[in-house]
């Protein structure tokens, strides 16, 4: 762990020096480098610097009343932020991409607010306030430096690491005195050098209190008038991650690191109303009120339609920070013109090697704190465009698991370069060849004479079909489709148009005509590790008529789209499609029972994307790791991880 | 007489176009049919019931073939022909009653058959009870007369036209008039049956309930708004039924009642079935094993309900129940509707000849009308009668047709 910190804290003081040499306070600044400045500074100003250190187990003076309550209020996030913040990039980083329909919200504070960003940590808008989470560490060796330069130009090197300090010295104190002992014994010898600095530097401060240099209160007040509420947050961060934690970590950190990296963060519910308005006012497009909502899924984003296109479309000069290789990208996910796991995927990641290389560090700036911020916000407006699939934020989490890494010492064209091979690499290894493995495997299951059975329209069950064809297997297809989408027709078309017989059926006849089928190949948005699969709507009704009627099912889905999460049913976490789609049958004009009811309050549309498969319906599931029954799910999803984050 | 065969005429001209569509309305007309039918019919002097049997069984057999998959038609047929026998029946018990022993000649025929000291009055309730499935106490109490029942019951025919050619002036009249008084009743039935069958509504549905249907069916709307009416608050999701959409209907009856109605795709039954309390159906027609001949989809739903232990019910107004058993329902009750409702014809005119150089078509749309739910996934029927178990239907069935005429259709196809 202190290995993984170390390039961190190495690439911190670059920060810090931009920070240092503009204290015209830039907007970031603004709110990174003041709570250091008042966290570090009411000791100096205040006459118990202890006073001030906030362990949980103190009383806080007075004074501090109103930080106490927002203190109270936050308590629970502090504690995650040291751990999160520092973890390691990847975790910070693939958070956004958890969320199948993640939204705009979880994005936009990320990108926005410092409380969030030191718990992401994955921009380097952020790094400069990641001191803030971090100097509880008395194990950071002194090397933990904010804001010095800003408190007072004269102490300079000394008083900040010192000051720092005092908070936990004073907590080191006051637990020995509340006698517990373990912790005392466990002190390490940078700890007991950190006290002995402490209270050098309580005297320190003692003395700089008497004569105060002309920087420091000017420098305390403007900080308090800027960002109070930046300060308390940095105020309750330091307080309620005290050195016991900061001790234990030292020693089962390892562990800890792994299990809480395991846990996906919960995913944002749009029943929240405080963090939907929050979402709301960030958000670049703009969101209409759903009317006629689904009780049941108020806790998802909302399909809003009609003019968003149109709207986006206007802002195109606007909204200069979106590449517009991305704004494409963006404007067809919101049209519909692409659609399907993959070829979303492979647009997105297309649009972002696009903006990668078009991209130049803006001066003053890391190229990868930047360009992570970048695609964070290329991410955040895409998912206003259409909700995330999980396969796009597992692509996401890959790229900007390769940017953290890029090496300092590389140059900015190099680092391009080598982001867009990567990039290329994935597309082509992960998507592109994982399709063709998958293929070869799934093709020793169709023999001569079968009936196979699909549902919709998956890319790789098309080319297994049609990779089938050519080998010259004689076999039959059934295509089992669904409104409102009706997918299966294009995927007839092709196959039909190659010479494969067909049937075409709709899902309500899929019991009559499962007598037939011998196989059911079923394509996947994405595999969950317990086993469910997450796949267009409707799958789930013909797995379990295979089920039922003991026919095989062999799910096609390539490993980059295995994810970590669990689900049990379709409803926690779903995609809401158009719901005017329902109400409207295409090509069928004596169908408009709906037409004039649209207006009614007892009537909702609801239009559902997904559903979850349980996995026993599952017979195999061929990725391109090889076949696999739905149980060895896991252990794709921890084997892919390791490769996709150690490598 | 020609009026009668042209209303005959256009009903199976009707039937055979598929003119005429759901069991309620086909039930109800076959009843009517038969009913002016029977009135037009002039009955022998001897055998009346007979005569207008076999008379009826003619038309019942031309009906059924129209549309042999409606099999409302078939059930009120038997319906019919259950109705004669038994107002025959009825008739000839009262003759037998009002003459008493007197009628020597007539105690001398059954006489013949069954013993000197069977008595006329048992020989009639015994051939009631061919009529009447063996209850469970003449098959404790009465075994001789169970034996003797189907004995007695074929010589029943000719004894009874005796006895009536006795005085066949009152009686002519007396049991067509009767037959005729019956088959009102009966379409009195049909027409009443889901109010009937919505009375019991307040017992199955509760308050907050979430209840799941598909496909449309008069019955069903009946049952919920007749819940909505009795102050239960619910909501009804409701599947639309491709391909013939059937649900937006549906949605809509329910919307204009004020029910909370949201409608999903048939796809999504799998995903929201677990935020369902209960699903609630019509039928095509119930068949004597507890099976449900049902809209097409509902196989799939009953599935996902079982997966999800949540009750699945279906209404079946009294003309649903079918006496017959079935085998391979799937594809000998079913019925392929024209593609055209799934795929546009002219969209796919240049595949559907495309390299088929055998003469094979290339390309097949499967369009089928019906499902069948085996009587494991249905949890409860509801019927005018109250609710029963799949496993109780033969019982029910059997009290309303008589095992004779169960093979109407059987004649038909021979």
């Amino acid at each position: 762990m202190d290995a993984r910190r170390v390039p961190r804290t190495v690439s911190d003081p670059k920060v810090r020096q931009v920070g240092f040499f503009t204290p015209g306070a830039p907007p970031d600044r603004s709110q990174s480098g003041p709570p250091h400045l008042v966290s570090s500074s009411p000791p100096v100003s205040e006459i118990s610097p202890s006073g001030n250190s906030l362990s949980p187990v103190m009383i806080p003076p007075p004074r501090h009343l109103s930080s106490d309550l927002s203190r109270v209020t936050h308590i629970p996030l502090a504690p995650l932020s040291p751990l999160r913040g520092r973890d390691s990039i990847p975790v910070g980083s693939y958070n956004p991409s958890e969320f199948s329909s993640p939204t705009a919200t979880e994005f936009s504070e990320d990108a926005h607010s410092p409380k969030w960003a030191v718990r992401r940590s994955n921009s380097g808008k952020f790094a400069s306030s990641l001191p803030a989470g971090g100097f509880d560490m008395s194990t950071v060796k002194q090397n933990n430096f904010p804001a010095s330069s800003l408190t007072t130009v004269s102490i300079v090197n000394m008083p900040p690491g010192i000051t720092e300090k005092n908070g936990g010295a004073g907590v080191e104190v006051q637990k020995d005195k509340a006698g517990s002992k373990p912790l005392k014994e466990k002190t390490t010898k940078a700890e007991r050098r950190a006290l002995q600095e402490a209270q050098r530097a309580v005297k320190a401060a003692a003395k700089g209190d008497g004569g105060k240099t002309p920087a420091a209160p000017s420098g305390v007040a403007s900080a308090n008038a800027n960002t109070g509420k930046a300060a308390k947050a940095s105020l309750q961060r330091k307080d309620s991650s005290p050195v016991p934690v900061a001790e234990k970590r030292c020693n089962d950190r390892p562990v800890d690191k792994d299990r809480k990296k395991d846990v996906p963060h919960p995913r944002m519910q749009f029943d929240d109303k405080n963090r939907v308005e929050k979402a709301k006012k960030r958000s670049v497009v703009k969101q209409t009120e759903a009317k006629n909502i689904v009780e049941l899924f108020r806790h998802l984003p909302q399909y809003e339609h009609g003019t968003r296109l149109t709207e986006l479309e206007s802002k195109l000069f606007q909204l200069d920070p979106v590449h517009p290789a991305v704004y494409k990208v963006g404007l067809r996910y919101l049209a519909g013109d692409i659609s399907g796991g993959n070829a979303r995927c492979i647009a997105m990641l297309q649009a972002f090697r696009e903006s990668i290389q078009d991209y130049t560090t803006p001066p003053e700036k890391v190229l990868v704190r930047d360009l992570t911020a970048k695609i964070n916000s290329y991410v955040s407006f895409l998912i206003q465009c259409r909700p995330l699939s999980i396969s796009m934020g597992n692509a996401i989490k890959f790229l900007k698991t390769k940017i953290a890494k890029l090496s300092l010492s590389l140059s900015e064209s190099e680092a391009k370069s080598t982001l867009c091979t990567d990039i290329d690499k994935f597309i082509s290894e992960k998507i592109i060849l994982a399709d063709k493995v998958i293929v070869k495997h799934a093709v020793t299951k169709i023999r001569d004479g079968d009936v196979l059975l699909t549902y919709g329209s998956s890319s790789a069950i098309e080319m297994l079909f049609l990779h089938a064809h050519e080998l010259g297997r004689k076999f039959r297809v059934v295509v089992v489709d669904s409104r409102p989408k009706l997918e299966g027709k294009l995927l007839l078309r092709r196959l039909v148009g190659k010479g494969i017989s067909c049937t075409y059926t709709h899902i309500n006849a899929v019991s009559y005509i499962m007598h037939e089928a011998t196989r059911v190949f079923l394509g996947a948005s994405s595999v969950l590790s317990n086993g469910t699969v997450y796949s267009r709507v409707g799958t789930a009704c013909v797995a379990m008529v295979a089920h039922q009627f003991r026919v095989p099912v062999l799910i096609c889905c390539e490993a980059y789209k295995f994810h970590e999460r669990v689900q049990l049913d379709s409803i926690c976490s779903n995609e809401l499609g158009d719901p005017d789609a329902i109400a409207k049958v295409p090509g069928r004009k004596e169908i408009n029972a709906l037409d004039d009811c649209a207006n009614s309050d007892n009537l909702q549309l609801l239009n559902l994307v997904y559903d979850a498969t349980p996995s026993d319906y599952v017979s195999m599931i061929i990725t391109d790791y090889g076949m696999i029954p739905p149980t060895s799910v896991p252990v794709i999803v921890r084997e892919y991880r390791q490769e996709h984050l150690w490598t | 007489m020609p009026d009668v065969h042209a209303l005959v005429n256009d009903f199976l001209i009707k039937l055979k176009k598929r003119k005429i569509e759901g069991s309620k309305t086909t039930a109800k007309v076959t009843a009517e049919v038969l009913r002016s039918f029977i009135s037009q019919q002039r009955l022998p002097s001897t055998n009346q019931a007979g005569a207008l049997i076999d008379a009826v069984r003619g038309v019942g057999e031309q009906l059924i073939a129209a549309n042999p998959v409606e099999l409302a038609v078939g059930n009120v047929v038997r319906r019919v022909l259950h109705i004669i026998r038994e107002e025959e029946l009825t008739l000839t018990s009262a003759a037998i009653g009002g003459m008493g022993l007197s009628a020597g000649s007539d105690d001398e025929d059954e006489a013949e058959h069954d013993g000197p000291d069977l008595s006329a009055a048992i020989v009639a309730a015994a051939a009631r009870n061919t009529l009447r499935p063996p209850s469970l106490q003449t098959l404790l109490e009465d075994l001789p007369h169970t034996a003797a029942v189907p004995h007695t019951y074929s010589s029943g025919g000719d004894s009874d036209g005796k006895s009536k050619s006795v005085d066949r002036n009152s009686n002519a009249r007396k049991l067509k008039h009767n037959v005729i008084e019956a088959v009102n009743e009966l379409i009195q039935d049909i027409a009443t049956c889901h109010e009937q069958i919505a009375e019991q509504a307040v017992e199955h549905i509760h308050h907050n309930e979430v209840i799941l249907t598909l496909g449309s069916s008069r019955t069903v709307v009946e049952f919920l708004c007749a819940a909505k009416e009795k102050k239960r608050s619910f909501k009804v999701f409701v599947a639309e039924g491709a391909p013939r959409y059937q649900g937006h209907a549906l949605a809509k009856e329910l919307i204009t009642r004020g029910l909370q109605t949201t409608v999903i795709t048939d796809s999504a039954v799998f995903a929201m079935i677990s935020r369902v309390n209960m699903v609630i159906v019509g039928a095509h027609a119930v068949m004597a094993n507890g099976g449900v001949i049902a809209p097409v989809g509902l196989n799939m739903v009953a599935l996902a309900a079982q997966r999800h232990a949540v009750p699945f019910v279906v209404l079946a107004g009294i003309h649903k129940l079918c006496p017959l058993y079935p085998h391979n329902p799937e594809v000998l009750l079913n019925e392929l509707r024209s593609p055209s409702e799934l795929l546009d014809f002219g969209e796919f005119s240049d595949c559907l000849d495309f390299g088929s150089g055998s003469g094979s078509p290339n390309l097949h749309v499967v369009n089928p009308a019906f499902d069948y739910v085996p009587p494991n996934l249905v949890s409860l029927f509801i019927t005018d009668t109250g609710g029963h178990n799949p496993s109780y239907m033969y019982r029910l069935i059997a009290d309303y047709y008589s095992a004779d005429d169960l093979v109407v259709q059987r004649r038909s196809a021979s």
